[in-house]
């Protein structure tokens, strides 16, 4: 399969290969819809197992979005890695899989990346009106948002 | 004007009247110049409501709100987070053994579910192999949890509907699985029974006889559950149809557990791809066909039994040997990544650790069985009934602590 993709696409994937028994495959932000589309059409890939982000403060495309999908029919897992730049944005997978809706909200709220053509995108852990995404490396961990701690909460501190 | 309206100015008046020193009857006669539409607030097209964040029926802090034509539902919206700690970014600041006691706090009905797919999925990072002995005693601790989740989620489902017995009986049968847990580890709930490279402590004298005491014990207790509600006849009109979810659906939506199975999808993570001893015992995967609430009934009640033939056989054949592999004090996996799930109670949990060579992870992703779940609510309950909704939200067996993390 990764064969056939290679041959298909060339360049376009940067890296497929296999850690620990588990095959992953690094491919450039553009072409992810294609080929996501084709994993779950042509190659049964039809559970979205998961979609996060790993944040890399010290590199150019600060983000490296991963999607896990599984297929019944091979019983087979394959993540698939991009790396996109702050600010940047990355077509959404909801049409492909519904189930992506509520995993993006969350890689939206807790890394600020959004996704484009998603039908709700807002927070979902947090509170609407919070500033800033928790789990981007520069977010300390007793970092809070005071003012909406303190207006919503009438306290002076979470802590 | 609308019912609503009227009523305040009527209040209003009276409360001006009140304070000029008369008293004034509300004047009810000048409904009846409403022109018919606005007669009855009856006739009121939409409205939404809101249910929980305090709730007995919503099993924790979840938020639903909900939009109604009469008694149907219309659509329903999820608000989730108020059990929020960020434990994704707790994990990032601890090191990978520090770690491992919150992961009882995401899925805490069954938190030694969650430390076996914690520590399995450190050690395919480290790619250590539990022992032997290791394994067996979590498979038998894993399925006893199952047991107990499945139980609570039994008793406190059946209560929603109605049904006040069973949380009863599940409760007192339920109690006898935390004794084990607690003579095992000295925890009843957040158990951290299990390390990274095997268990911490050795089975207690008398381990193996207290395990079959309670599988002969709870056996005919689940059928005493089954007794209650399989063919009473209100538990029957009470979930018989009640939010259906088909197996496309359920794929789509990621929707895995005991929800998948029932809608007819024969797939369990414990067969698929084994993990711990699984694939050394003899066990059914039980499938539903309607994908509706009284097939996840019948799903969960056969899970049940399958745990148990599990646990007979596990404790029947505990192999000797060490409980933990040869790790290192100081855990530093080499940099990589790795995905592992398990078969939790509420379907796949799965864990995503990514490490940057250093004794802290860079990164640990959980992926929680409920939080993708609870997705599929708004679909399982449009178009049916209000108190539908109580339903769904019991049978799809949420944990808030696991949803919201």
């Amino acid at each position: 399969m990764i064969a056939k993709l290679k041959g298909q696409y060339g360049s376009g994937i940067h890296e497929a290969s296999t850690y620990l028994g588990q095959n992953y495959m690094i491919v450039e932000s553009a072409m992810i819809p294609e080929i996501l589309q084709i994993l779950r059409d042509e190659e049964q890939f039809d559970y979205c197992v998961d979609i996060t982000t790993m944040h890399y403060p010290e590199q150019e495309k600060q983000f490296e979005i991963v999607w896990i999908l599984y297929s019944f029919a091979r019983n087979e897992r394959i993540r698939v890695k991009t790396a996109i730049a702050d600010g940047e944005e990355i077509p959404s997978a909801v049409p492909l899989w519904p189930a992506a809706n509520w995993l993006e909200r969350e890689v939206y709220d807790m890394f600020g990346i959004r996704f484009q053509g998603h039908p709700d995108m807002k927070r979902i852990l947090l509170p609407d009106g919070w500033k800033g995404h928790p789990l981007r490396k520069d977010y300390g961990i007793i970092q809070q948002d005071r003012d909406w701690v303190q207006i919503n909460l009438g306290i002076e501190s979470g802590q | 004007m609308s019912f609503y309206e009227e009523t305040t100015i009527h209040k209003r008046m009276d409360a001006t009247a009140g304070a000029a020193g008369s008293v004034k009857t509300i004047d009810r006669t000048s409904h009846l110049e409403l022109d018919h539409h606005d007669k009855t607030f009856l006739d009121t097209n939409e409205l939404v409501i809101n249910m929980g964040p305090q709730h007995p029926a919503t099993h924790g802090v979840l938020r639903v709100i909900l939009k109604l034509d009469g008694e149907k539902v219309l659509g329903t919206e999820c608000v989730i987070g108020y059990l929020h700690r960020g434990v994704e970014k707790i994990a990032e600041h601890r090191t990978y053994t520090m770690f491992n006691p919150y992961v009882d706090r995401m899925d805490y009905v069954a938190a030694v579910s969650n430390g076996l797919g914690y520590c399995e999925a450190v050690e395919k990072l480290l790619n250590v192999q539990a022992p032997p002995r290791a394994n067996y005693i979590r498979v038998i601790l894993t399925e006893l949890n199952r047991l107990a989740s499945h139980m609570l989620w039994l008793g406190t489902h059946a209560l929603d509907i109605g049904a006040i017995t069973p949380l009863f009986y599940t409760f007192r049968d339920r109690e006898e699985i935390l004794k084990i847990f607690e003579k095992y580890c000295g925890a009843r709930l957040t158990t951290h029974a299990f390390r990274i490279g095997g268990c911490s402590y050795e089975t207690y004298d008398g381990f193996e006889r207290e395990v079959v005491n309670f599988v002969n014990f709870v056996t005919p207790k689940i059928d005493e559950y089954e007794e209650l509600l399989t063919t009473n006849r209100i538990w029957v009109e009470r979930t018989k149809g009640v939010g259906p979810i088909t197996a496309r659906e359920c794929v789509a939506l990621g929707v895995t557990g005991p929800v998948l199975r029932a809608s007819g999808v024969k797939w369990d993570l414990r067969k698929a791809q084994p993990y711990a001893a699984y694939s050394d015992f003899d066990f059914d995967i039980p499938v539903g066909e309607n994908g509706d609430t009284y097939d996840r009934y019948l799903v969960r009640m056969q899970e049940m039994r399958q745990s148990l033939r599990i646990i007979e056989q596990a404790v029947g054949k505990i192999p000797a040997g060490p409980i933990m592999a040869k790790v290192p004090k100081v855990i530093k996996p080499a940099v990589g990544e790795i995905y592992h799930s398990i078969e939790a109670p509420k379907g796949e949990l799965g864990y995503f650790i990514v490490s940057d060579g250093s004794t802290q992870p860079y990164r640990i992703r959980v992926r929680p069985p409920s939080f993708v779940n609870l997705q599929a609510l708004d679909m399982m309950v449009r178009g049916q009934l209000v108190a539908d909704v109580i339903a769904v939200i019991g049978t799809l067996d949420i944990v808030l602590g696991e949803v919201d993390r």
